[in-house]
């Protein structure tokens, strides 16, 4: 499983989704590469993931994709992360 | 996974700012005066919320204003402001914010440690209003480096 982590410039807090989520996974024993990209690059990043997650500013400009568009409102809340992703990945 | 160390002039308490605009400036120019940026790099960062809107508000009460590696980055390095006011990002749920964190970086790999330190701080839910709150920067550092231990 491949989930994308969005932001404008793909570090920040990309990167803290990312290494969020990745903590979260790991205690739901759920295996993924989570991977940070630019919102300019996720039409290509995000191809072949089952789940994008980023904020709701950059919904729109995500456009059509295959993949789960998840909006996380506190990054730092491994809860709501744990919560909205359990539910993406069924 | 360690935080760049946090030198006097990168942390400022209790800064005034009138808008979002000047309160991601007085981060940028934090980051300027311990040497880990140039004045462009301020530019930038303001320029990521006016492309892409508030997001940097990724927390209730913080936002993390950064931009892209570049010529502009001289140094991985973090800044910390505390607002003697709220200020209005406007976000959607997170507003007002009352800590803003600068963070530049050399390399996008520079950045994700230094995220990863900043997520192990503030995911204790504490974590935020007890910088807002900080009275001093020994008391800031004693908040994020506790995720040296986690």
């Amino acid at each position: 499983m491949k989930i994308v982590t969005i932001c404008g410039a793909g570090i920040g807090s990309s990167g803290i989704l990312k290494v969020n989520a990745e903590r979260v996974l790991q205690r739901l024993g759920l295996e993924a590469t989570v991977v940070a990209a630019d919102i300019g690059s996720v039409a290509r990043v995000a191809a072949d993931a089952q789940v994008i997650l980023t904020s709701a500013e950059f919904v729109e400009a995500i456009g059509a994709t295959r993949a789960d568009v998840v909006v996380i409102e506190n990054y730092f809340d491994t809860d709501e992360l744990s919560r909205k992703l359990e539910i993406a990945i069924g | 996974m360690t935080l760049p160390p946090l030198a006097d002039r990168a942390i400022v308490l209790r800064a005034r700012a009138a808008d979002w605009r000047e309160a991601v400036r007085i981060a940028g120019e934090a980051l300027v005066d311990s040497g880990c940026a140039t004045v462009e790099y301020t530019d930038a960062m303001i320029r990521m919320v006016e492309d892409h809107g508030p997001y940097i508000v990724i927390a209730p009460g913080l936002a993390l204003a950064h931009a892209r590696p570049g010529a502009a980055v001289r140094c991985d390095g973090l800044s910390v402001v505390t607002l003697a006011e709220p200020v209005e990002f406007g976000h959607a749920h997170n507003d007002p914010v009352r800590v803003v964190i600068g963070l530049a970086g050399v390399a996008p790999d520079a950045h994700l440690a230094a995220v990863a330190a900043l997520a192990n701080a503030f995911n204790d839910s504490a974590a935020i209003a007890a910088v807002a709150d900080a009275p001093t920067r020994e008391a800031v550092r004693a908040i994020l480096e506790r995720s040296d231990r986690a």
